[in-house]
């Protein structure tokens, strides 16, 4: 049951990922990586993380990429225009592509060591609880660093945004 | 097997009581409007209007569906569809009664006990947003595209401060499962005062659950926030190119979302299924307020108006059913019955309670709209960035100390 859910998740996942870089018009990309997003949530589910799959569809699928399709809705981004792309990337662009993901999968298995493989259902550290406890004891750097980096993402955002005095 | 086959039983349980009960908040909201308003509402489809919703269905489906020439067909198409079916999932993981056990099989009155049941409904509700503004983006129409573009400025603005209101009482309740959380409730101080978390010391979450309100309000799109669909800017705002089915499919969204959005505030703040007074008396409360209906039905039906002569017909039916209703609910102190049916009886007490709450806060929705005239877009957003948001954080940020020190 795991391992169909993963795959049907998973083929969800490149599909929309596919998609998202074919399609023409904004919103269709923007939707298209909801999709994404939203099987990640379901991967991560699967994995056991149940607090990072939420985590993912309040925060990525909800604020950010409604943030984005509200964009280009106020924009109202039409569809765009194809260029006549080069016969060259025509011919050798997937090639290309396969003959790269081949190389680094290839790497991948040469170079890295070899670990355990995943069980489904094994790690049970994925809960709101646990998470807490890691952010605020073990990774209390980082998770401060991280806060005062948003700040001061947030801070810049208001000056850009601040009307000419 | 008995799992999955249970689980459908509950699963199309649920769906037929929220869709009935969607359907009939609007037969209430215009009763309730129309009495605000001294006016009779609905009256004339069935005895007072009863049948109104069903005939409003009707109507709705049976309509031609109109779809315009220059709309975007998919994502027109799509966006009811997610915003019915996002308004469905998330009340499956809302409890609504404690365990009943039936012919030997135990089971919880929900459908999915989830361990992180209010960040699924927070998903959830964050994802619905898409329905309303992809349905005025796709109808290729200004005012459509005014009320998504509001709509989902309003969701994302207000759902900071809903978020930052319902952490206080799972701060309290260090847990996320709303089963436990409605579980912790339960109790009394002084054999009085119930330990809703609302109540509950040592820090009371009655700011929270004013900020998590009005926030709720906002997100369900309704009065004093409902400037996606403002008749008087902007036609009927998103859902304006929409008809027959597709709107419906908005309509019973927004209602499905404001009963979600109730029961999580029920479990959140008013104690879940706990009764509101210690236990002798809760259990005759739902009996006696039955029975008292009935008597009064009675009474009126024998002394009606000249001008609306049903009534003498209808009132007396209406009071046979409240009657029976009082009579299911005093199943459980009529211990020569059989065992499923005395189950039954004690199940549905807590039911009872839960139904109360949600029908309280529901009726708060329909009171406000009679009551209050509609925000400008400006103060809307003014009110939650300055006001809103830095309450709820300085609300939070008190809640979380006061949980630090009595630790």
């Amino acid at each position: 049951m795991d391992a169909i859910l993963f795959f049907l998740f998973a083929a969800i996942a490149v599909a929309c990922g596919i998609n998202l870089v074919v399609q023409t018009h904004p919103i269709s990309s923007a939707l298209s990586l909801i999709g994404v997003m939203g099987s990640l949530a379901v991967l991560y589910l699967l994995l056991g993380a149940e607090f990072l799959a939420a985590a993912q569809m309040i925060v990525y699928a909800g604020a950010i990429m409604v943030l984005f399709v509200f964009v280009i809705m106020l924009l109202n981004a039409g569809s765009e225009t194809r260029k006549s792309r080069s016969t060259f990337a025509k011919l050798l662009g997937l090639p290309a592509l396969i003959g790269f993901l081949m190389a680094i999968s290839f790497l991948i298995q040469a170079l890295l060591p070899r670990s355990e493989p995943v069980k489904f259902g094994a790690f049970t550290g994925g809960t709101a609880q646990a998470i807490g406890k890691k952010l605020f004891t073990e990774y209390l750097l980082p998770f401060e660093v991280t806060s005062v980096l948003i700040l001061i993402a947030i801070l810049g955002a208001v000056v850009l945004a601040r009307k000419e005095i | 097997m008995e799992f999955i086959i249970i689980s459908l039983i509950k699963a199309a349980l649920v769906a037929f009581v929220l869709l009935t009960l969607a359907a009939y908040l609007v037969w209430i909201e215009r009763k309730v409007l129309a009495h605000i308003q001294l006016r009779i509402g609905p009256y004339r489809v069935g005895p007072h209007g009863l049948l109104q919703p069903l005939s409003d269905l009707i109507k709705l489906v049976t309509k031609e569906g109109v779809i315009p020439s220059q709309v975007n067909k998919f994502y027109y198409l799509l966006a009811p569809f997610l915003a019915v079916a996002l308004a469905l999932i998330s009340i499956s993981v809302v409890p609504f009664g404690t365990q009943i056990e039936l012919f030997g099989y135990k089971t919880y009155l929900e459908l999915a006990n989830v361990n992180m049941g209010v960040l699924v409904i927070l998903a959830v509700s964050a994802m619905s947003v898409y329905g309303v503004a992809l349905g005025g983006w796709a109808s290729n129409n200004k005012y459509s595209l005014l009320g998504g573009l509001r709509s989902s400025a309003q969701m994302i603005s207000y759902e900071l401060p809903m978020s930052l209101a319902l952490v206080s009482p799972l701060l309290i309740a260090n847990t996320l499962s709303l089963r436990e959380i409605a579980e912790m409730q339960s109790g009394f101080y002084f054999g009085v005062i119930p330990r809703w978390f609302i109540f509950q010391g040592p820090a009371p979450q009655i700011i929270a659950f004013i900020i998590f309100m009005i926030a709720a309000f906002a997100e369900t799109n309704r009065i004093p926030f409902d400037l996606p669909e403002a008749e008087n800017e902007l036609v009927a705002g998103f859902h304006t190119e929409y008809s027959s089915t597709c709107f419906a499919a908005f309509f019973t969204a927004e209602y499905v979302n404001m009963v979600t959005i109730s029961a999580l505030a029920t479990h959140l703040y008013l104690g879940g299924w706990n009764p509101a007074f210690p236990e002798p008396v809760a259990s005759v409360v739902p009996i006696l307020l039955f029975a008292g209906a009935g008597l009064l039905l009675f009474f009126h039906g024998m002394q009606t108006l000249a001008t609306r002569t049903w009534d003498k017909y209808t009132f007396p039916v209406f009071g046979v059913v409240a009657f029976g209703l009082a009579g299911v609910f005093s199943l459980k102190y009529l211990t020569f019955l059989p065992a499923p049916l005395l189950a039954i009886g004690g199940a549905l007490h807590p039911v009872f309670w839960f139904a109360a709450k949600v029908g309280a806060i529901l009726f708060l929705y329909i009171w406000v709209r009679g009551t209050l005239p509609r925000f400008r877009f400006d103060q809307l957003m003014r009110f939650t960035w300055t006001f809103l948001f830095p309450v709820a954080i300085v609300q939070l940020l008190a809640t979380g100390l006061i949980v630090a020190l009595g630790k």
